[in-house]
């Protein structure tokens, strides 16, 4: 394919259209119902943590799928996302919304400093510039004196939405308040993806000096893409926090970035659904697995070099293939 | 040279690594021709190309367009000015169809292109637009075609059109006929010929039947500098041109 493109990446093309856009409507609103009667069959704080990892790898999709980046620094706007929203939750007592909104637009701002040195490069290089500056986001939130280092910040109070309408400790009220975020989180990918912007974006992927040679200043194009990414894992991040009440290192580690990167491999890189059955599918793992005294990382492990050797277009992305032929 | 030119270079100069590409080139494109840059393999056609719309910058030298200097300027804004070159390799998108193709390009000047919040739905109303436009390239029955599956002719025929969608008043066709086959050669030149009124072509082209046929101005290119200049007749007799293809032909 295009040798300027990350060799690391899988040769799979993003789908903007299923092609039966009555099927994939049907699907979405059959999967909106089943979650949104899920929470009475299984632990809803569990399904919280899917619904965020599902928008985080959503977010990250956005980028590796339709503008071909393969971020590797993804876990600094998804953790300093979680501590901007547990600090302004717990020490300012912000509201709800406001705080998570507050995750949001950190991980966007993150995304605008990092992305401004990361998309002048290309392939391995911008992963490894992403990983390096996810790093130093890393030793901040280390060291700095308002996260509370190897502690993170802890009882952060979930608090009422809409002025005290909504009492947020019910882990049932959240639940639908989590899944009204990872929806909007979701549609928003999706109507990107299908904008004329996202047009653009298919265009810089498919062949870049084409549009150069059409006047388009591609690096605003992918730095845009980059920002909307950054904002929408921030969103996850912020509501990731909110739910376990917590904001820690584990979020802004280097092994979250790989986390987001299987999740959406094994889901499939470049469809709309896969990072979100990626997500379930991780999370589950790690919850079966979480009370056993086999370690979860070596089946992680095994699911992913299966997924590279024997299904690379995850598992979203070889139904559709097969479905199509 | 009676008209102002509206592409001129000074001293244009390339350095790869020690190795000279171009070396001191004075270019001057007269408004309203169609000018060929032609030579044998490795004169630095291409490394020109480059040069003037700013994907390569030059070692020295300077690149003026319309008396405005643009050695400096990004290749992006380069094309913003109206000075929009094609490539030797087919550059369309493979994945869109020739509609959508087209449309890409007429999507930034409509103010469509950073919409992120609207559905694309809304670039239909340029479709108008990009169907007159695979109409002048005879390409209306191919315009849900994706680009990938287009003859080669075809796709030389859709980037021109695309091209021509930016309204360009210089365009640069680097080696348009190259690879193509001999019914396909005729119409290509016959479009350029088309697009050519009212706008300036400057060409690297092998083919020396086409170049004879459609271009007012030749200038030839050895070892990264200009042998010679000035029509097709004129710089085909001179014996230094002759001893560079010959030269080139031997080797």
């Amino acid at each position: 394919m295009d040798a300027r493109r990350t060799d690391v990446l899988p040769d799979v093309t993003p789908t903007r259209s299923s092609g039966r856009p009555a099927l994939a409507l049907g699907l979405t609103l059959v999967g909106l119902a089943v979650l949104i009667a899920a929470p009475l069959f299984v632990y809803p704080v569990f399904l919280m943590k899917i619904l965020c990892f599902a928008l985080f790898a959503a977010a990250f999709n956005l980028l590796v799928g339709y503008v071909g980046l393969l971020s590797f620094g993804h876990a600094a706007f998804f953790g300093g996302a979680a501590y901007a929203s547990a600090h302004a939750l717990k020490v300012w007592g912000w509201p709800p919304e406001a705080g998570i909104l507050f995750g949001a637009l950190v991980g966007a701002g993150l995304g605008l400093a990092m992305g401004f040195f990361a998309i002048r490069r290309q392939g391995i290089y911008f992963s490894m510039i992403t990983l390096a500056l996810a790093q130093m986001v890393f030793f901040v939130c280390l060291q700095a004196p308002f996260t509370g280092g190897e502690d993170g910040i802890q009882n952060v109070p979930r608090g009422h939405l809409l002025g005290g309408f909504v009492d947020l400790s019910s882990n049932l009220n959240l639940y639908y308040v989590v899944l009204g975020i990872t929806a909007f989180g979701l549609f928003a990918v999706w109507r990107i993806v299908r904008s004329p912007f996202g047009t653009i974006l298919e265009a810089i992927r498919e062949n870049e000096p084409r549009a150069v040679s059409l006047g388009y200043r591609v690096e605003r194009y992918k730095l845009g893409a980059f920002v909307m990414s950054a904002g929408l894992a921030g969103l996850a991040g912020g509501t990731k926090a909110l739910v376990f009440q917590l904001a820690t290192l584990t979020d802004v580690a280097w092994q979250m970035s790989g986390e987001v990167i299987l999740m959406t491999l094994l889901g499939g890189i470049g469809t709309f659904a896969g990072p979100v059955v990626g997500a379930a599918l991780v999370a589950a793992l790690e919850h079966y697995f979480a009370t056993s005294s086999f370690p979860v990382t070596i089946i992680t492990g095994l699911v992913f070099m299966a997924c590279v050797l024997l299904f690379r277009r995850g598992i979203v992305g070889e139904i559709q293939h097969r479905w199509r032929r | 040279m009676t008209s102002t030119p509206i592409l001129s270079t000074a001293g244009l100069r390339k350095e790869f690594r020690g190795f000279v590409a171009v070396n001191g080139v004075d270019l001057s494109v007269r408004e309203g021709s169609i000018h060929a840059l032609i030579g044998p393999n490795g004169a630095g056609k291409t490394t020109v190309f480059n040069l003037l719309t700013q994907f390569l910058k030059p070692t020295s030298g300077r690149v003026v367009y319309r008396g405005r200097d643009i050695t400096a300027m990004a290749p992006a804004d380069v094309a913003r000015l109206g000075l929009v070159r094609s490539f030797q390799i087919s550059a369309v998108f493979p994945k869109l169809t020739a509609l959508a193709n087209v449309r890409v390009a007429l999507q930034r000047r409509a103010g469509f292109a950073t919409q992120f919040w609207r559905s694309s739905g809304v670039l239909a109303a340029l479709d108008d637009r990009a169907r007159a436009l695979l109409d002048d390239v005879g390409l209306s029955a191919h315009a849900e075609t994706d680009a990938a599956d287009l003859s080669y002719g075809r796709k030389r025929a859709l980037e021109i059109a695309t091209t021509l969608a930016l309204e360009p008043d210089l365009l640069l066709l680097d080696e348009p006929m190259a690879g193509m086959a001999h019914e396909d050669i005729g119409r290509v030149s016959e479009l350029i010929r088309t697009v050519a009124v009212g706008r300036t072509v400057l060409m690297v082209e092998h083919n020396l039947s086409v170049v004879a046929d459609l271009c007012d101005q030749v200038t030839v290119l050895a070892r990264g500098e200009v042998l010679a200049e000035g029509s097709y007749d004129e710089v085909s007799r001179d014996p230094r041109v002759r001893e560079a293809y010959m030269g080139s032909e031997h080797a």
